[in-house]
């Protein structure tokens, strides 16, 4: 935490313990974390809503899609082999949702005036912002259990050990956590939570449907299969497929001879961690000084 | 030895706008100073800046014997800051939200809840502590406000426009909570566009335009140099306008004035609601007509006008919108205008021209 402002005594306030460093950050996040929680659970459509749109892609992609798209090296027409292939990239799909979430909060904050609250309060930086990612996280969490179950009750399954099934969730947990931060950015960017909410949105659609998600990327052009390869949010959905064992044997993992492709896992945290990275450090550098 | 809230030279510009253009402050520790001005005229980015929320392009600020710009930080622990905007979260119980605040003011859980309890029910917020903010009125919602920027009892208090879009009985119960807290001796800078609100509250008034500070002085040393309050009356037919003009002269403590377009007769005064019904009295006996009379008292467009030669509204188009500099400001105009229809509350005179009607425009 290079961004928290070390506070040493001085201050005239009885009743104020002073702290400083990562303790701090740490214990501000997590109130901030507290409210947003609390926040959801008094308006759960906004939970809600975020689980209706990804168990009905499930259900439109299994079954309308299912039996018209090859997966490489199943059966022609093998409907289960589309749908084991099919959940990581919704899963993945799903997690990203919460750059919207994340981007809205923070706008909403901003346009109410309780950021220029926060920032006038003797509390990190940061807080404000790795709370808010945290409380989607959460949220996001919850969403990826209630899709797995839905994908269970119509047929998914998993073919490897509970270990690499749950760091499978892991990683997809992590991206979305590096969106969310991509989404702090946009909010305190654009000022209103409509903006954010299509702002977040809009080139997710690009993002997502331009990978290995809902479809095999051999049936690409070429050059969008490189695109597709090395797309950041194709490489968390190999992995996740890796790890959940819905990959066919014998089929090469890569098209193009994408690193990312050949080493989906080790790819999957680089990427997400470059996001975090980069992202929160724009976004704590906007956040000083945001101007509401 | 500089006060709680001191200020040299500040400046900040938004684009083209100048909207600090060297103000210096210097507020005695345990004081109240009002901060009048138009919408536009820079209180609003005055605070900003001594509250570390915006840093100036130039100057100096120190707060509770803190340089604001070195250390922004130690700052934060000394101040509370209650802005435009009741600041709290919809979605939180009144509780909930001054136990967060008490939380980032760093206090531990159990005291952030203490100091919770105490609050809400100095602020009368006890009945209403469990529900969701959501549910409050505007004022329940600005006290709430206010409370979470006494959690620390901090020795420098900010307000930026505390009674904006409140209704009169509103603005009379946080004004009374706002003179407690000052005798308690807490410093106090407070932005406000009524005069009568600086009047109430102020041990000084500093009045601003365009980024400058214009005069500074006592409530009773603007409004000798605005004169006073006066007595207005616009009769029903021109012809009234003679006789009219005697009576009110015979009440007069100087020179007044006639306008035969308007058929409205203004004089200076002292003797306030008393005097005013003096005067109806003689006016009926004498068989004038009226279509409106009131006891007007100077208004900030009143001080304007003898300060500058400029009303105060018309000038808060040039953009220099406060440091909601391109904020997409819908609500705050919404705010602004219901308040403006009440700024002549306790006189009967119209008096909304005190008042533009610009805020959030730019």
């Amino acid at each position: 935490m290079t961004t928290v402002t070390e506070a040493t005594g001085g201050a005239p306030v009885r009743t104020v313990r002073p702290r400083g460093g990562i303790g701090r950050s740490v214990r501000d996040s997590l109130v901030v974390a507290q409210r947003n929680l609390i926040r959801m659970l008094r308006i759960p459509e906004v939970v809600i809503f975020g689980l209706i749109q990804p168990i009905m892609f499930v259900v439109l992609f299994t079954y309308v899609f299912g039996g018209s798209i090859n997966v490489p090296g199943a059966p022609v027409g093998d409907a289960q082999a589309y749908h084991e292939f099919l959940m990581a990239g919704i899963f993945a799909q799903t997690v990203t949702f919460a750059t919207a979430g994340a981007g809205a909060g923070i706008a909403d904050d901003m346009h109410k005036g309780l950021i220029d609250r926060f920032r006038s309060l003797p509390m990190s930086r940061g807080a404000v912002l790795t709370g808010r990612t945290l409380a989607d996280l959460v949220q996001t969490a919850l969403t990826l259990v209630v899709l797995a179950v839905v994908a269970l009750l119509i047929g998914w399954r998993t073919h490897e050990n509970l270990a690499e099934v749950l760091a499978g969730f892991a990683l997809l947990l992590l991206l979305g956590y590096a969106f969310s931060w991509i989404g702090a950015l946009i909010g305190l960017t654009v000022r209103t939570p409509e903006a954010a909410t299509s702002g977040g949105l809009i080139w997710l659609f690009p993002l997502t449907f331009i990978s290995n998600a809902f479809v095999p990327v051999n049936g690409m052009p070429a050059f969008l299969q490189h695109v597709a390869e090395w797309n950041p949010f194709s490489a968390t959905v190999a992995a996740a497929r890796l790890l959940f064992g819905n990959t066919i044997a014998g089929v090469p993992r890569s098209v193009t001879g994408a690193w990312p492709m050949e080493h989906p896992v080790v790819a999957s945290v680089i990427w997400s961690v470059l996001i975090i990275v980069v992202f929160r450090t724009l976004a704590v550098r906007k956040y000083r000084s945001a101007t509401a | 030895m500089p006060g709680a809230i001191y200020a040299e030279g500040l400046v900040k510009t938004f684009g083209d706008v100048r909207a600090l253009d060297g103000v210096d402050l210097d507020v005695p520790e345990g004081t109240v100073l009002g901060m009048l001005g138009p919408n536009g005229a820079g209180k609003t980015t005055a605070v900003r800046v001594l509250t570390t929320l915006l840093r100036p392009d130039r100057g100096k600020a120190v707060v509770a014997g803190i340089d604001v710009l070195a250390r922004p930080d130690e700052v934060r622990r000394s101040i509370g800051l209650s802005g435009q905007f009741a600041a709290v979260d919809e979605y939180l119980t009144g509780r909930e939200n001054l136990t967060m605040v008490g939380r980032l003011y760093q206090m531990s859980g159990r005291e952030a809840k203490r100091r919770a309890v105490e609050l809400l029910e100095r602020f009368h917020l006890g009945d209403a502590a469990d529900r969701i903010t959501k549910t409050y009125s505007g004022g329940m919602r600005r006290r709430l406000d206010l409370a979470a920027a006494l959690v620390v009892s901090p020795p420098v208090m900010f307000m930026d426009e505390p009674t904006t879009g409140l209704d009169p009985r509103n603005r009379q119960e946080l004004w009374d909570v706002i003179q407690e807290l000052v005798a308690g001796g807490t410093t106090l800078l407070l932005t406000t566009q009524y005069l009568e609100e600086a009047d109430r509250l102020a041990h000084d008034i500093c009045v601003v335009d365009h980024g400058r500070v214009i005069a500074r002085g006592t409530a009773d040393q603007l409004k000798a140099r605005t004169g006073g309050e006066r007595v207005e009356v616009v009769v029903h037919a021109p012809e009234h306008l003679t006789v009219a003009d005697e009576v009110l002269r015979g009440f007069g403590k100087g020179e007044g004035t006639v306008d035969p377009h308007t058929r409205k007769l203004t004089v200076p005064v002292t003797g306030g609601a008393k005097l005013l019904a003096e005067v109806i009295r003689e006016l009926d006996l004498r068989g004038v007509e009226i279509d409106d009379i009131g006891l007007r008292r100077p208004t900030l467009d009143d001080v304007f006008l003898s300060l500058t030669g400029h009303h105060a509204e018309g000038d808060a188009d040039d953009g220099a919108d406060d440091g909601s500099a391109g904020r997409a400001d819908t609500d705050g105009g919404a705010v602004g205008r219901q308040k403006r229809g009440r700024g002549g509350a306790g006189t009967a005179g119209a008096d909304t021209g005190t008042t533009s009607d610009r805020e959030g425009v730019k």
